[in-house]
């Protein structure tokens, strides 16, 4: 399964790395990818229909980019969570955490049937995730703009004891309406992190409306950039583009994946509806999504972008 | 020296005969740094104050573990919880006004909720920062960190006392915040006096009324309880530096012991260390109490001393408040 794969670096005049690695992949590892991803999905849908509230569509819309993270980029190992040298994910619009509890369970860091006690008295999987309650959560979250900041410091931390990990921090395009995302940009920005990857949920949605409505983030690229982003723009649903952004490697500066998704993606009746932000599939609904899952599973787990 | 003092805690010989003047804040920078040399995993984070926070010695000492942060105290507190989480100790420090006051959210998250080892130095607080006014006049920092679970609460009295606070703080792996003052105060301590996280010190004895004070006002109240033994009366004083965890024994055995109480505090009334001591009291061992603390109201501009008198935050405000609990004895 796991090829190995081909680099390419391209040099300057000097032998100095120019910045760019590209990794090539195989077709098998994309559709074992392709397969996780709705796998979590399905898990998603499952959860959230048993716990009787929580978030939907965000969820749903992240599920390529989680696959691709846990199953291909990032050094970790359920086995031994609290692994040194591992590379580590925070997850700063942590209300989405029914994606990475799922995540979570798929890879092995805890028995998949915990999953159903979701938001229930007594459970490892609260409402918003905490931080010591279940293995593999590297923060807690909920209150928005927090994971970016913690991230950031574990990215400074790798730097004082010069460790080679990598920081991965997911945040929502919604959540950027919050100053304490750009102090901690500032502070990354400043400090050069270059083991640091944000990837913006580009959803184009929040709890009021379109972003570009309630408060515009656009020229969002522009920026981000100006901030001393190397900003990537991709397609948050193609895992071959997010691998060959996460694995482009930047020298000296942080980058960003400015992540398109579609909230909702893979269930056809939620996609880009507002309304499933906050709320979770009845039984019925859980169904009908379940169903809609196992066909394209079926098609062969290709999940296409036909709605972009 | 008055005879009343406890002498297990080794007080300064001239604390009732002008005393050395320091400020509290001194006492932390040099403690850092003490804390610094005994662990390298102990970083500083700042927020455009390293001088007044007096965090420069550690900046010069350690500059690879020293942060800037700029102005931006809701970013420090997340910036140190992931620091704690990947083994460092970090003191984030700015004004009390902002740290814990503009962050209290990622304090409460970040770092309370996720038990992150983070230290928590308010600077600057209480009314004696004076002539900044009410903006800058941390009088409720206490309130909203009290409530906050898995986070301790230190008020030390003193340069010493704030240099030792420093250093074993780093030593404990769980959040703790800690306030101290801008001005030159009192030193009514020495390098001798013994200091653990927890314990209330009981510096004087007595066994007509109990005095439980908290920072600059420990000296106050000592300096309250020579004028009233003069008339007779006599004053227990307790430095409760810890406000959280608090130490209930002691506050009990003062309530069982001399029947009445008077809390003294740089802070307002409702949430500080009044209402902490009121809680034990209450439950345990209920009997008279009055507060010296700030009435509900803001602050205002003016230099430390006019403000502390005017608010009666002194030895004169702590004697009447006895006189008027005695009464209801």
């Amino acid at each position: 399964m796991w090829n190995s794969n081909t680099v390419l670096i391209i040099l300057k005049k000097d032998n100095q790395p120019e910045g760019t690695i590209i990794l090539a992949v195989t077709d098998t590892q994309i559709e074992y990818l392709e397969d996780m991803a709705t796998h979590i999905r399905e898990d998603v849908i499952i959860m959230l229909e048993k716990a009787g509230s929580g978030h939907s569509a965000g969820s749903l819309g992240t599920a390529d980019i989680f696959s691709t993270l846990y199953f291909h980029i990032m050094k970790h190992d359920p086995k031994n969570p609290d692994w040194e040298d591992r590379d580590k994910f925070v997850l700063s619009n942590a209300h989405i955490c029914p994606v990475l509890y799922a995540t979570l369970a798929e890879a092995g860091y805890y028995p998949k049937k915990e999953i159903t006690t979701l938001r229930k008295l007594g459970s490892r999987l609260q409402g918003h995730p905490h931080r010591g309650a279940l293995p593999g959560l590297e923060a807690s979250g909920g209150p928005l703009a927090q994971g970016i900041s913690i991230a950031a410091g574990l990215a400074m931390s790798a730097r004082i004891d010069e460790k080679r990990n990598r920081i991965f921090c997911m945040v929502g395009d919604g959540e950027m309406n919050e100053g304490q995302i750009w102090e901690a940009l500032l502070f990354i920005g400043k400090n050069r992190l270059h083991n640091f990857t944000l990837i913006v949920d580009r959803n184009n949605i929040q709890i009021d409306g379109f972003t570009e409505d309630v408060m515009p983030l656009e020229p969002l690229k522009d920026k981000l950039t100006s901030f001393g982003f190397h900003v990537i723009e991709v397609d948050g649903h193609n895992i071959r583009t997010l691998i060959e952004a996460f694995d482009e490697t930047i020298f000296e500066k942080p980058k960003v994946l400015l992540a398109h998704t579609i909230p909702g993606k893979g269930v056809d009746f939620m996609e880009f509806k507002p309304e499933w932000h906050g709320k979770p599939p009845n039984k019925e609904e859980a169904e009908k999504a379940l169903s809609e899952l196992e066909q394209l599973r079926s098609l062969g787990g290709k999940i296409t972008c036909e709605h972009e | 020296m008055s005879k009343s003092l406890n002498k297990k805690f080794h007080l300064a010989e001239n604390i009732f005969d002008s005393p050395d003047q320091v400020p509290a804040r001194n006492g932390y920078g040099e403690g850092v740094v003490e804390a610094g040399k005994a662990d390298d995993n102990v970083v500083v984070l700042c927020c455009d104050l390293t001088e007044s926070t007096r965090n420069a010695d550690f900046k010069e000492a350690f500059p690879n573990r020293f942060i800037e942060i700029g102005i931006a105290e809701q970013n420090m507190a997340g910036i140190g919880a992931g620091l704690a989480f990947a083994g460092k100790v970090p003191f984030i420090s700015s004004y009390a006004t902002f740290n814990p006051g503009r962050n209290w959210d990622q304090i409460r998250v970040s770092i309370c909720y996720s038990m992150a080892n983070v230290k928590i130095m308010g600077a600057h607080a209480g009314i004696s920062v004076g002539p900044d006014g009410a903006t800058h006049q941390a009088m409720e920092d206490i309130a909203i960190t009290r409530c906050l679970p898995n986070l301790t609460v230190i008020v030390p009295t003193d340069y010493w006392e704030t240099k030792k606070a420093a250093i074993a703080i780093a030593k404990i792996d769980s959040p703790v915040y800690m306030r101290f003052g801008r001005e030159k105060i009192p030193v009514i301590t020495t390098e001798k006096t013994p200091f653990q996280i927890g314990r209330a010190d009981t510096f004087r004895n007595g066994k007509d009324v109990t005095v439980v004070a908290c920072g600059s006002l420990v000296y106050e109240a000592l300096v309250a309880a020579e004028k009233l033994s003069k008339s007779g009366i006599d004053v227990r004083v307790i430095n409760c530096h810890t406000i959280k965890p608090i130490d209930e024994k002691t506050i009990i055995k003062a309530a069982n012991e001399t029947g009445a109480i008077v809390t003294a505090e740089e802070h307002q009334v409702h949430g500080g260390l009044g209402n902490a001591v009121a809680e034990v009291v209450a439950k345990n061992s209920p009997v008279p109490m009055e507060y010296v603390a700030m009435m509900d109201r803001f602050g205002e501009s003016g230099e430390p001393n006019e403000l502390m008198q005017k608010f009666g935050l002194d030895s004169k405000g702590i004697v009447s408040a006895i006189e008027k609990v005695l009464k209801r004895k």
